[in-house]
């Protein structure tokens, strides 16, 4: 008995530093950056009026299907509650007492998108010059688990259909056909009809598109002519997990406004750290090196058994 | 305001149709403004009326139910279908001309002689064009023949109602005499379409009017509809939008929500695929005479697309959607539990572990039991 | 040390008994609610949604399933490498036992998958391949299925080595010798691999990161899966191996899992002990006085309790306490995969999942087979210890 607990405890101790190699000392990934013609947008809630213009021209030029929504005994015609299989962008509205204000929700192409960190075959993958995070369902198996991976909820499944893709905004990628170029107010737009419809379609500007690098100055310049008005007089998207490519500007705590809090860390950080410190950092080697070691475990046993026991054969 | 009196023919006129100066000014101005011209348009017909210039006007009729004349004749409050055609020389029309036959055909030729490159041509009605369009004949003529000769000299060229304009009810499939609309059997030529069926007289009467007053025609979209009339859809304008925006449909003829007037979206109305104007200027000159303000849904009678092609009751895409005045909160509630299925994963669950629970003690014995005796168990 | 009587039998005897029907019927339903989810979608029988995509099938029949899968290799660990050969006898059935296990998660994951057709591109389509947790698993589970098909095949091979037909004998007996030579390679891939997936099942939900409680949200998560894997692998062995014997009138191995207890009941003190230390050290003991604390507690209690139980020598050598410690210790394990993928795990406070009834009916389906084509294979393979044979028949 106390041989078999002290083999054991040693053995498991073994395995455990084994099968754990590198998650101690945990590397942190090198921090990705915004390429440098990375496009966003702006989106400045102290001047959205909540027309939703915005949502009826995303429906229109990603040809989305209407969505009559769960409001009660009614039959409205698209009125969706959230984002999801039938609804890339949305407008909802925070109410608390006299304090109120819109918000527009859609994809926040990360500068490392959890999404993309999750998926299996890069079916989410994030393009190398403009950013934008985009979605190829031929390497989708609608695992799902970009859906775990969001801190903000973004990419919605069509849990309805039989054969079901992951929905969300790709910056209108599919309506590009000319480079960028700069437009008169100082941004870098693409011509009429290729950019995002719902910065096109606004009618107070309230979303604006851009090269992520211009929104932001143009952010801080928001900020620094009118102190006071901007919450926390910063830009949430800036740092927030570890950089967005979509910007917002409120007059409201951003997590009333469903803007959550997650740190200045990409949110796959942990999890990256843990699984390439053990498989990828020195490739492969803690399991390469483990199964060394249990086949020569393994082998030594079966000759001390078969020696000791005077059997030719070991058994199986 | 000028005085009248002080024309005899005009008073003479007016005299005899019981109207005072006041009315024929009230309702010139009316008319001006129906069709979207200033006042002071009106108070031109009058004057050319009075000097006895009136615009040529001859007006064809081929396949068609003569609804649109019937449509046009219907704008008369006292009078006012007989000012019309005292606006207007009216000098060819089947159904109104007191002549006939010889008489008739004389008058049509020495009419396009006389305002040769001026004269209006409207036409009513479709075309056969099969066999040589032998399906309709007039006079010995048939319509394709006579069409081209009086088109050929027109200033203009009026098509009136969905069959002139792009074949109507006899070009519905199978269509077995090759009906088509004026524009079709006239490439080249402008020809203004007013669809409908009928067609809502106001946009004729704009028209016309338009073009014998300045000589233009007013301006046209890509299927020649003048865009005052058809430049949006019914959707746009109707006066049940609120309850559209609102969720608020009919479900069934004679329901709760039919008899409170609400959208009839849902039995298939075409309002929002249908350009017209049907919607601001109703019918027969009495407010709520269209068909949705009676209760039936619009059928799309100005639409190629949607006139005897789509079903009656089927719905149609919206064109031009607007998001409705709701808006979801921050955080909607989604999801829920099923008491069923509660009970059910816990009477499952805890039976199993509850079972092995029990069963424990079954297995309880302690020995080695070497025994294989026949095998009864599971 | 090796156990004298090393042969098996297949245990033979009507296979199409009461219970075994039963477990047909609620095999065959689930099936039907499977084939009605193909055609009408995902969401036409569970409650998955935008906030919850992962429910009873990923948590209970993936996650627990390739755990209880796990009995192989937790004997094999003791057996191999820890030269333990008096479990010899309980291999083989543990190696069925994971394979069903593991088989039947594949099954399940084919129905969770929205596109599972595409599946077949995760091994083919390397040039595509990312660093997520979620691919080191799907490659790892099936390379392993493949291995514990190849550690299983001998109970084929022998019941073919007494063919009628000679050809298939001769066949029978070269892969016999094939698999004997190349033994060790496959035992040791047999042993790499769930020490990958299953480590690999605990880093996936860090991904989710702040979503994520901090009771559960530890770098230290891989290393408590594998070793919860272990537990509740010696659990499922112990549940199998004592049912198998009174339901099927074999001899019992009470001794065998008496020492077999007793090893679980240590590795689970010391589990709990870790869990609770990680907690502690990292500042997070606050958060035990809340709903998710109790949830926390009760992972670590059934453990504890479990262990207790066994670590008395009387107790452990009857059966009857052998039995209710497996169950808790099952139950404590189970409870920590499902508390780290379902109740950790928090989309939102507007989100809410419970599985719906034909999710359920899926569940269930999936487990009757399970055990329905334990039975089945036990009856007709050599899997089970049998008597030593009066004449050795070839």
């Amino acid at each position: 008995m106390p041989l078999d607990r002290r083999v054991l405890l040693k053995s498991l101790a073994l395995g455990g530093v084994a099968a754990t190699a590198g998650a101690a000392p945990a590397v942190a990934r090198g921090r990705k950056v915004a390429p440098p013609s990375a496009m966003g947008m702006l989106y400045d809630a102290t001047m959205c009026i909540g027309c939703k213009a915005c949502v009826v021209a995303c429906k229109q030029a990603n040809d989305m299907p209407v969505d009559p929504g769960p409001w009660g005994e009614s039959n409205l015609y698209d009125a969706p509650v959230d984002l999801d299989g039938k609804t890339k962008n949305i407008i909802k509205l925070y109410r608390e007492g006299e304090k109120s204000s819109y918000v527009k929700q859609q994809c926040m192409h990360c500068i490392d998108p959890a999404c993309a960190s999750a998926c299996m075959l890069k079916a989410l993958d994030k393009d190398e010059v403009t950013g934008v995070v985009a979605y190829d369902p031929a390497y989708c198996v609608g695992c799902r688990y970009c859906q775990l991976a969001c801190p903000f909820n973004v990419p919605k499944f069509e849990f309805s259909k039989a054969a079901p893709k992951i929905v969300k905004c790709e910056l209108c990628r599919h309506r590009v056909k000319d480079a960028a170029a700069k437009d008169t107010d100082g941004f870098t737009r693409y011509p009429k009809d290729q950019g995002p419809a719902c910065c096109e379609v606004c009618p107070r500007e309230a979303v604006i598109y851009g090269t992520r690098d211009e929104l932001l100055a143009e952010a801080k310049r928001r900020i620094a002519t009118f102190p006071g008005r901007y919450f926390e007089d910063r830009v949430y998207g800036e740092f927030d997990a570890g950089g967005t490519q979509v910007l917002y500007l409120a007059h409201v705590p951003f997590e009333k406004l469903g803007l959550p809090k997650v740190g200045n860390e990409p949110v796959s950080q942990t999890a990256y750290a843990v699984q390439e410190g053990i498989y990828y950092n020195l490739p492969f080697l803690a399991p390469v090196g483990l199964y060394a070691v249990l086949a020569a475990v393994a082998y030594r046993n079966r000759r001390a058994e078969a020696v000791g026991t005077g059997e030719k054969e070991p058994k199986s | 305001m000028k005085s009248w009196d002080r024309t005899d023919a005009l008073s003479k006129l007016f005299e005899d149709r019981g109207l005072d100066r006041r009315d024929f000014i009230r309702i010139c101005t009316l008319a001006a403004a129906a069709v979207g011209l200033p006042a002071s348009v009106g108070v031109r017909w009058a004057d050319a009326a009075a000097k006895g210039l009136k615009p040529s006007v001859i007006w064809l009729h081929f396949q068609e139910c003569t609804g649109c004349t019937e449509s046009l004749l219907r704008t008369s409050h006292p009078g006012l279908a007989e000012l019309v055609l005292d606006l207007i020389s009216l000098d060819y029309h089947e159904t109104l001309f007191a002549a006939a036959g010889y008489q008739a055909e004389a008058a049509l030729k020495s009419a396009m002689e006389a305002n040769a490159g001026k004269y209006v041509c409207v036409v009513e009605g479709a075309i056969p064009t099969k066999d040589n369009g032998i399906y309709c004949k007039i006079g010995g003529r048939t319509a394709l023949e006579m069409l081209n000769e009086v088109a050929d000299r027109a200033g203009a060229i009026i098509a009136l109602g969905s069959c002139a304009s792009w074949g109507g009810i006899p070009s519905a499939d199978p269509n077995p005499t090759g009906a088509k609309g004026a524009p079709q059997v006239l490439p080249g030529k402008t020809v203004v379409t007013i669809p409908g069926c009928p067609a809502n007289p106001y946009n004729l009467l704009g028209t016309v009017l338009q073009y014998a007053t300045f000589g233009t025609l007013p301006a046209l979209d890509d299927l020649a509809r003048p865009r005052f009339a058809y430049g949006r859809v019914i959707h746009e304008d109707c006066p049940r939008r609120p309850h559209f925006d609102a969720g608020r449909f009919v479900q069934q003829f004679g329901d709760e929500g039919h008899r409170n007037g609400w959208c009839l979206y849902k039995m298939g109305c075409k309002g929002p695929a249908t350009h017209a104007n049907c919607s601001l200027k109703n019918f027969c000159e009495v407010d709520g005479a269209w068909p949705i303000g009676t209760g039936h849904p619009c059928v799309g009678c100005t639409e190629q697309a949607i006139l005897w092609r789509m079903p009656m009751h089927a719905t149609v895409d919206i064109q031009r959607p607007m998001p409705p005045d709701t808006y979801p909160p921050i955080k909607a509630e989604q999801g829920h539990i099923s008491a069923v299925a509660a009970g059910l994963a816990g009477v499952v669950g805890g039976a199993l572990a509850g079972a092995g629970w029990m069963a424990a003690k079954k297995v309880g014995g302690g020995s080695e039991d070497k025994g294989t005796g026949p095998d009864k168990g599971a | 040390m090796s156990a004298h009587t090393d042969f098996h039998a297949p245990v033979g005897g009507r296979l199409m008994t009461r219970p075994f029907m039963v477990l047909l019927a609620i095999a065959g339903i689930g099936a039907l609610v499977a084939m009605y989810r193909f055609v009408n979608g995902i969401g036409s029988v569970s409650n998955l949604s935008n906030g919850y995509p992962w429910g009873v099938w990923i948590a209970f029949d993936v996650v627990i399933g390739t755990a209880i899968g796990c009995g192989g290799y937790a004997v094999g660990l003791l057996v191999y490498i820890l030269n333990r050969g008096k479990y010899h006898p309980l291999v083989r059935p543990a190696v069925l036992t994971s394979l069903l296990g593991y088989g039947l998660a594949v099954i399940a994951v084919v129905i969770d998958l929205g596109r599972y057709w595409s599946l077949w591109k995760v091994p083919i389509f390397v040039w595509r391949w990312s660093h997520s947790p979620q691919l080191e698993v799907a490659l790892c589970v099936a390379a392993y299925t493949l291995v514990l098909m190849i550690e299983l095949s001998p109970a084929l091979l022998e019941k073919l080595r007494a063919s009628a037909s000679s050809g298939l004998r001769r066949l029978a007996q070269s892969g016999l010798t094939f698999i004997e030579k190349s033994f060790v390679w496959v035992l040791a891939l047999g042993l790499l691999l769930p020490t990958m997936h299953q480590s690999s099942l605990g880093t996936m939900m860090l991904l989710p990161g702040p979503r994520m409680h901090p009771l559960w949200f530890t770098p230290w998560l891989p290393l408590l899966f594998v070793v919860n894997c272990i537990i509740m692998g010696f659990a499922v062995v112990t549940l199998e191996a004592t049912f198998s014997a009174v339901a099927f009138r074999r001899s019992r191995e009470t001794a065998m899992i008496a020492s077999l207890s007793h090893v679980a009941a240590w590795v689970a003190l010391g589990w709990s002990v870790f869990r609770v230390a990680v907690v502690a050290l990292t500042g997070k003991l606050g958060y035990l006085a809340s709903g998710y604390g109790l949830a926390f507690l009760a992972e670590v209690g059934l453990l504890v309790v479990g262990a207790a139980m066994l670590l008395s020598e009387s107790r452990r050598s009857q059966p009857v306490w052998q039995v209710r410690a497996a169950i808790l210790l099952f139950l404590g394990t189970a409870l920590h995969r499902v508390n780290t993928y379902l109740v950790a795990f928090n989309p939102g406070s507007n989100y809410s999942y419970f599985p719906a009834v034909p999710e359920l009916l899926i569940t269930f389906g999936i487990v009757a087979a399970e055990i329905a084509i334990y039975v089945a294979v036990v009856k007709t393979f050599p899997i089970l210890q049998g008597p030593a044979p009066a004449k050795a028949s070839s």
